[in-house]
Order: C-alpha cells, then structure tokens, then sequence
C-alpha cells in the first residue's frame, strides 16, 4: 500500500500528499489520519494536495468526508494548495465542495486554523 | 460509425484501482505530448478517471483506448471505454447528476460528460457499454 507521510507538529496534524493516491490507498490514508487523530489529538488537520494533479469525484468525496470526520473529533481541517486546474475541473464536475476550508499554502493555512480555532498554531509550530 | 483518423493508438486493460490510475497517466502522456494545455489535461484526465472506475466498479473490468485523432486540420485525443458489463438501463438517468446504483455521489458520468468536448455513450442491457470521449487542441 502506498504510505503517506502523516507529520504532528505542535497542534497541528500535517499530511502532505506526495503521489496520485488510488482508490484504496485514499481510504486508507483517511483511515490512517482519523487513527493519528484518536491517537495523539490535534486541533488542526492540514492536507497538503500541492502536487495532486486531478481531484476526481472520489478524492473530493474523501476529502469532505474525511474533514467532517475530524471535525466530530474536535480538529478542523485545511486543504492547502489546490492548483488552479483541479478547482475549475471541480467546480464543472459538480463536486460541491463549500464545507471544506482550503488555504494557498501551508502557511496560510496554519493562519486559518488559528482563526478558526481560536488557538496559536504558528507559536506552536515555531 | 466512422470516426476522425487514429493515428497513435494504445489499448490498456482495466480491472482495479491501480488500473485506474495507469489509464490517467497514459492519457496525460499523450495530452502533453500532443501539447495540449494544463487545463484540457486537468480536465480530460478527471473524465477519465471517474470512466475507468465506472468500469471497475459497475462492469469488474474493461479496456480503455487512448488515440491521437484528426479532423479537418484539427488534432484531439480520444478515449474509448468498453467493458462486457451489466450495460445501463435508462442512460438519462445515469447521466443525472445524483443518481447512483452505487450509494455514491452520482457525479461521475454525467461529470466525464460535461469536463469533455465529445461524449459519446452506447449500452446494451445485459451485454456492455461502450463510453468514447474526445478533446481537440485550440489553436
Ligand atoms: N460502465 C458502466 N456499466 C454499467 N453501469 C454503469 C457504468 N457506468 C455507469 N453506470 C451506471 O450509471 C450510474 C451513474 O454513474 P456515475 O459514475 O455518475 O455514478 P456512480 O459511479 O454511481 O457514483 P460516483 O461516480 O459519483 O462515485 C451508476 O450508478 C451505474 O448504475
Ligand atoms: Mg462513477
């Protein structure tokens, strides 16, 4: 099975997306960061999908899917760096994807996090 | 039916999730070869995807074909997706965004349809379906 790198840092569960993940390996990777969660906690979840070239029907569905999870585990998620490309193939496929919270980059993203959680991710990151 | 001239042609057998994803990467290939742009790439390939997966999903198994075309003196990419499935019954209704046999989203015909200059569906109940998408480079 493809492995995806997942990072904890301070607050914040990092998981960046390095290769066009299939079917099974995304199952298995929202599996993995809902068991990291449990796991360790965290108030922020960041996926990184700089480098993922299409979002389909079924990787947007694991996304949303994956955040409305976490958020009934108290983390609030980020998906940062979404290439221009994938958000218009989205936004035509049909794909609704409003509940999630996206950011352009990592930093970013982090930014949003506090906001949205009221903490310091940034302090705890540094 | 009498198509636009093939000239490079590739023929791969898709039967899971890791099949899936060689069929996007063949297809890419050929768009980039071809030139076309980043957008036309995004945009096909996800056609793609979500057709592969239909075959594995609701058929067990299919081939896609990946062809250079030309009409007139205009170059595209065409895909053709076959599979000896259950074929469709009410083509309309498959193509309704929503409507899944699956408990899915229902997004991804109709979806493959609308990312894709061409569409093209044929199914028999009983014997397959046979899904031809195609995308032309702007000059
Ligand atoms: N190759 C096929 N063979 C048989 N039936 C198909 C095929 N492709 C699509 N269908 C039928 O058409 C319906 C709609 O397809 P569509 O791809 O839009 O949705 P889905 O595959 O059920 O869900 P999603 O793609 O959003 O995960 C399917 O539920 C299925 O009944
Ligand atoms: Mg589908």
């Amino acid at each position: 099975m493809i492995e995806v790198t997942i990072l904890k840092i301070g607050d914040t569960i990092i998981v960046p997306i390095q290769t066009e993940l299939h079917d099974l390996a995304a199952n298995f990777l929202q599996e993995n960061i809902l068991k990291k969660i449990e796991k360790v906690g965290a108030r922020g979840l960041i996926i990184d999908v700089g480098v993922v070239t299409i979002i389909d029907s079924f990787m947007g569905r694991v996304l949303v899917d994956t955040a409305k999870m976490a958020r009934l585990m108290g983390t609030e998620t980020v998906i940062v760096g979404m290439k221009k490309e994938v958000v218009m193939t989205l936004l035509q496929l049909g794909l609704m994807m409003q509940t999630l919270h996206t950011a352009l980059n990592i930093e970013d993203g982090i930014t949003l996090l506090n906001r949205l959680t009221g903490g310091n991710h940034e302090r705890s990151i540094i | 039916m009498k198509g636009p001239s093939s000239k490079d042609s590739l023929d791969i057998s898709v039967a899971n999730y890791e099949d899936v994803i060689l069929a996007r990467q063949k297809a890419r290939e050929l768009m980039q070869s071809m030139g076309f742009s980043l957008l036309a790439q995004t945009r096909m390939v996800t056609a793609v995807s979500e057709l592969a997966r239909n075959m594995v999903v609701h058929a067990g198994r299919g081939q896609m074909s990946v062809n250079s075309v030309e009409k007139l003196n205009q170059k595209g990419i065409e895909c053709i997706f076959q599979d000896k499935g259950p074929g469709i019954q009410n083509i309309d209704q498959a193509l309704r965004q929503g409507f899944s046999t699956s408990n899915s989203l229902g997004l991804g015909l109709g979806g493959a349809k609308k990312l894709c200059a061409e569409f093209d569906i044929q199914t028999t109940v009983g014997k397959g379906t046979r899904v031809t998408i195609r995308e032309w480079k702007t000059r």
